[in-house]
């Protein structure tokens, strides 16, 4: 009996491992806690997510230098952070990609940009590049919108910034403004994933 | 009269199809027709090229989706332009859908063109509202570029990853006649 008990646990355990194995490979979906990170930022300083105490959430946003998509959305990422920091839910940005590979997004292009744009949120570098995949993000600008709960991070809304990257007069649905306005307001994220072009990540 | 009965509807089915046949050739109108140093490159929204998706016929396409910015993109290109040379003849089309910004179209693109001296037909997707039409390109599609589909009907093959040379022929030979 204790035999069989031993065997059903490992079987558990054998399929548990495996599914976990699946979701790391593909990244988080809804619903998943995000995991925290240990990143550094463009002024030397080391930033998790757990730093930020007032906070009721994030708006984590891998984005980069190099990318004309990043680059198209840099003054609505300022105004992001600028509106919801003050309502606890503050812009963390990661570049994930290697410098080795694309010039233009090393660590100290990274603070030349900064500095140029006047980013007022943190601009991190995913050193290594070992969190941008646990994320799942494939492209930059690659949304992540998390919620602070008792059972940590959870992902609420993945995707684009709005619907329209060339023109932000034209902008129909702004997927990360509602999104948090629904979170701030307990209500339900009504549009949970978008989808949009953007540059590959530089592996 | 029976017979003319079936006659009438056989030749009513051979009208329908013939209809149905030719508005899948018909080529959309462009957006804006670019123009520069001879070189002319159309733009479409999504729904003007949306057709070339679901073409029915023996041919196998090539449709890959880049922009002059994207390094990737950049690198694996002539690996594109040679194999469109090697079998253009046959029943093989490529379309190369640039996603440079419209302002970018005879600054940058059509120089591209030019300067790569790109034989295969190039298209620019002007549609900002990429959320509606990426999963209708494919479902597994993030929105990263380079992405890269293939088909032949039926069957049809999807990459959101740069490509070798090798790795994209044997693709492509894969659903060839």
């Amino acid at each position: 009996m204790k035999k069989l008990k031993l065997a059903l646990l490992l079987f558990v355990a054998v399929v548990a491992a495996s599914f976990t194995l699946v979701t790391s490979e593909k990244g988080y979906e809804i619903g998943s806690i995000a995991t925290d990170f240990t990143l550094k930022n463009i002024d030397n300083q080391i930033v998790s997510l757990r730093d930020m105490k007032d906070a009721k959430g994030y708006i984590v946003i891998f984005t980069c230098n190099h990318c004309p998509y990043a680059v198209a959305y840099e003054d609505r990422i300022i105004a992001l952070d600028k509106k919801y920091k003050k309502l606890g839910y503050p812009v963390i940005a990661i570049n994930p990609n290697n410098p080795e590979k694309q010039k233009e997004d090393s660590f100290e292009k990274m603070q030349v940009r900064a500095k140029e744009k006047g980013f007022t949120f943190p601009y991190l570098f995913d050193e290594g590049q070992k969190i941008y995949p646990q994320y799942g993000a494939t492209k930059t600008p690659h949304v992540y919108i998390l919620e602070k709960t008792n059972k940590g991070n959870v992902v609420k809304y993945i995707g684009a910034i709005d619907d329209n990257h060339a023109d932000e007069s034209a902008v129909k649905e702004k997927y990360v403004e509602n999104a948090v306005n629904a979170l701030l307001n307990n209500k339900e994220v009504s549009v949970k994933t978008t989808k949009a072009i953007g540059c590959s990540i530089k592996v | 009269m029976i017979l003319n009965f079936y006659k009438f509807i056989v030749l009513l089915v051979t009208l329908l199809l013939t209809m149905l046949v030719s508005a899948q050739k018909v080529v959309s109108k462009p957006l804006l027709t670019y123009e520069k140093e001879g070189i002319k490159l159309n733009s479409y929204n999504y729904s003007g090229i949306e057709h070339l998706f679901h073409q029915k016929n023996d041919t196998t396409y090539v449709v890959n989706f880049w922009a002059t910015w994207c390094l990737p993109c950049v690198e694996e290109l002539p690996h594109f332009e040679k194999l469109n040379q090697k079998y253009k003849d046959g029943k093989f089309k490529m379309i190369l859908v640039s996603l440079d910004f419209p302002k970018m179209a005879e600054s940058r693109v059509i120089p591209f063109i030019k300067r790569k001296d790109l034989k295969a037909e190039v298209v620019l997707l002007n549609d900002p509202d990429a959320n509606s039409w990426i999963e209708k390109v494919n479902k597994d599609w993030s929105g990263a570029i380079p992405a890269t589909i293939i088909f032949r009907n039926e069957k049809r093959k999807f990459f959101e990853k740069a490509f070798t040379e090798t790795e994209l022929e044997n693709e492509i030979k894969s659903l060839l006649n």
